[in-house]
């Protein structure tokens, strides 16, 4: 056994944070990032790394889903674009509503092992107003492969998990800074034991998810019980970003229920990908993964 | 690369420590924290200890088998995924021994080590006293100098299964002048010195798995002290990241409680409610969870990178998760829940987790501080 980022993997994630922070998609493609799952012959370990920056950036932009979802199914079938970062690819989620949408050069749609291409599409008004989301609908046929779908859309739910810790990561750095310098009663408030209490506990949370995400793509690497470590991961991650955006917004005070502090950012988009990841369905499957009786 | 496969070696040795253990697992054992328990409980020591698997990780000349950190991870899943009972050596093979191998002179761990791995000297830990708990550095139990050793005075008190141990482990202060962390000496103690006094008394649960330890004009020699005089402190905190840390709870004893709560849970079929199938899956996830943390902890550690006070981050998570394993079992036992039952007990127990290795609100008052960096009160 060995369970920990190779130098290389830390590279890699390293490498792409100033980009991201930039929001500097063809520093990405040189980078290959959008190479990375096809081309470079990296795996779905090297790159979740990666995506948990793409998540701590907040980019607007679908890096995620054109990096690790769309390159390699576009590329099996024969098409290289999204792969060299020349095709902007947006997933579609539930009911088809799809982040960055609006400005994605193709829509991909995963349901029931089918592959499709989106068609039309009518903006979406959402939490999280630089999320670009529209509501698609699916067209063409690209592909009914179950193999080739199936791990896309697995790819797809992962995506949003390691983005999801990234992300509580980012809103917590974020609170740590604030506490830090903001002083009441003569004092940080981050010296106070009510608010170090919250912030380790959010702490832990996202501790304890990252490994879950690794350990899934992992398994989809290997193809071993890789859709129950996906929807655990989903399922980790979703509550861990969450559990952050309330500890950050409730320590930073009333500053952290406004629009003209960054905070708010952060905080839309976990709360919009962790609805398009869909962990409540997916804790679901779990329970009868692991052998519990359901209700009729 | 990533895997989280064994290698052959790795799977060559779980195949050798789940057969033993299944030909030499015996039954459910009473309470290790009853007199009689225990006596049972060392027959089941010494069994293992024969067979080379009490303290699979040491060198072999203590009675360990030279085992990776790899391996022995795995001999603790495969130990209580076979319901194997309870360690009531705990506290000397998994918090004195680590400290001993850091600091003990080689004669004192030529001399102890063995008799511990053997079950032969039983080793308790005497840190908490009526005035000092989460305050440790408060601890007023004192050793003064005198000829050819030491003199101990004080009282310790919580002292897990003191009443049936033969050695107590423990800080007192040498140094009333020096600042409250400094002047504190580390000790081991035979509890059949003169002077000594150890009294039982029960936990929550009623089993006499408490004591409280007197000290009155207790002499030690001087190689009773670990660690150099005056640094106690340091001494003691390297006890502590093993207790917080993976070595005192490995994850293979919450996976197999989770496997057990899906047994008791699956075994009500239709009529489990949906709220509670959510529960059960959750806490399953997070038994996962703390498994996957610990694999890649013990990657850092093999790798050369110490946790530090990272450690504290498994203490708050594997206690928090034991508590919600077992209060998840007594929402599906119903009334049957008022009934004296392994389930009962462990949630009774599970309540230790959270105050005892240093309290959880201890806990985050270390991540906020020294992981997060949040300033001190």
């Amino acid at each position: 056994m060995r369970f920990a980022l190779t130098e290389d993997q830390v590279a890699l994630r390293d490498a792409v944070t100033a980009p991201l922070a930039a929001g500097d998609w063809d520093a990405l493609a040189g980078i290959g990032v959008f190479a990375a799952m096809t081309d470079l012959g990296l795996d779905e370990t090297d790159l979740v790394p990666v995506l948990e920056e793409v998540g701590h950036a907040a980019v607007a932009a679908p890096v995620t889903a054109t990096a690790f979802v769309a390159a390699p199914l576009l590329l099996a079938l024969g098409d290289d674009r999204a792969a060299a970062g020349t095709l902007r690819v947006a997933v579609a989620g539930p009911g088809g509503l799809t982040p960055f949408g609006g400005h994605a050069d193709l829509v991909l749609h995963l349901d029931g092992g089918t592959a499709r291409a989106g068609g039309a599409r009518v903006k979406a008004s959402t939490v999280d107003i630089s999320l670009d989301a529209v509501a698609s609908t699916a067209g063409e046929v690209l592909t009914d492969d179950p193999a080739l779908v199936g791990a896309a859309a697995a790819r797809a739910a992962l995506g949003h998990a390691a983005e999801l810790v990234g992300l509580g990561r980012r809103m917590l750095e974020l609170t740590v800074g604030y506490v830090k310098q903001r002083h009441q009663f003569g004092a940080p408030v981050g010296s106070f034991q009510a608010v170090k209490h919250q912030l380790a506990d959010a702490y832990l949370g996202l501790e304890f998810a990252r490994p879950a995400v690794l350990a899934a793509a992992w398994a989809l690497r290997e193809g071993a019980g890789a859709r129950e470590a996906v929807d655990g991961a989903v399922v980790l991650a979703a509550d861990a970003a969450h559990a952050a955006s309330r500890a950050a917004i409730q320590c930073h005070g009333a500053i952290g229920y406004t629009v003209e502090y960054e905070l708010h950012r952060y905080a839309k988009r976990a709360w919009a990908l962790a609805a398009l990841a869909t962990p409540g369905d997916r804790l679901d499957a779990l329970a009868t993964t692991i052998g519990l009786p359901k209700e009729l | 690369m990533i895997s989280l496969l064994d290698t052959a070696e790795e799977a060559e040795f779980r195949a050798e420590a789940r057969d033993w253990l299944r030909a030499n697992v015996p039954g459910p054992l009473p309470s290790g924290d009853t007199r009689d328990g225990f006596a049972e409980h060392l027959h089941w020591e010494r069994a293992l200890f024969d067979a080379g698997w009490a303290v699979v990780s040491w060198p072999r000349r203590y009675g360990g088998r030279d085992a990776s950190l790899w391996q022995w991870l795995i001999f603790e899943e495969e130990y209580y995924a076979a319901g194997a009972p309870q360690r009531v050596t705990q506290n000397g093979i998994f918090l004195l021994a680590p400290t001993l191998f850091e600091f003990g002179t080689p004669d004192q761990q030529d001399r102890l080590l063995p008799r511990m791995a053997a079950a032969q000297d039983l080793w308790c830990q005497g840190w908490s006293e009526p005035g000092a708990g989460s305050d440790l550095a408060a601890i007023t139990s004192r050793a003064s100098a005198v000829e050819g050793g030491w003199r101990l005075n004080g009282q310790k008190t919580w002292t897990t299964r003191g009443a049936f141990s033969t050695h107590l482990f423990g800080l007192f202060r040498t140094d009333p002048a020096a600042a409250r962390h400094r002047g504190l000496t580390y000790f081991l103690v035979p509890l059949d010195a003169d002077g000594v006094t150890v009294r039982g008394f029960g936990r929550l649960d009623g089993d006499e798995g408490f004591a409280e330890v007197f000290f009155d004009n207790v002499h030690v020699p001087a190689d009773a002290v670990l660690g150099e005089p005056g640094s106690g402190w340091q001494v003691a905190m390297s006890t502590t990241g093993s207790e917080r840390g993976l070595t005192l709870r490995s994850p293979g004893r919450f996976l197999h409680t989770a496997q057990r709560l899906i047994a008791l849970a699956a075994a009500q079929g239709d009529r489990l409610r949906p709220a509670v199938r959510e529960r059960v899956t959750r806490a399953w996830l997070n038994a996962r969870a703390y498994q996957l943390f610990t694999l890649n902890q013990v990657t850092d550690l093999v790798e050369g990178r110490a946790p530090g006070a990272r450690s504290s981050l498994n203490k708050l998570f594997w206690s928090r998760l034991d508590i919600e394993l077992h209060e998840i079992a007594l929402e599906l036992l119903g009334g049957e829940a008022v009934l004296d039952s392994p389930w009962t007990r462990g949630f009774q127990f599970s309540l230790a987790g959270p105050i005892y290795a240093g309290t959880n609100e201890i806990q985050r008052n270390i991540v906020a501080e020294r992981v997060l960096g949040l300033p001190r009160a």
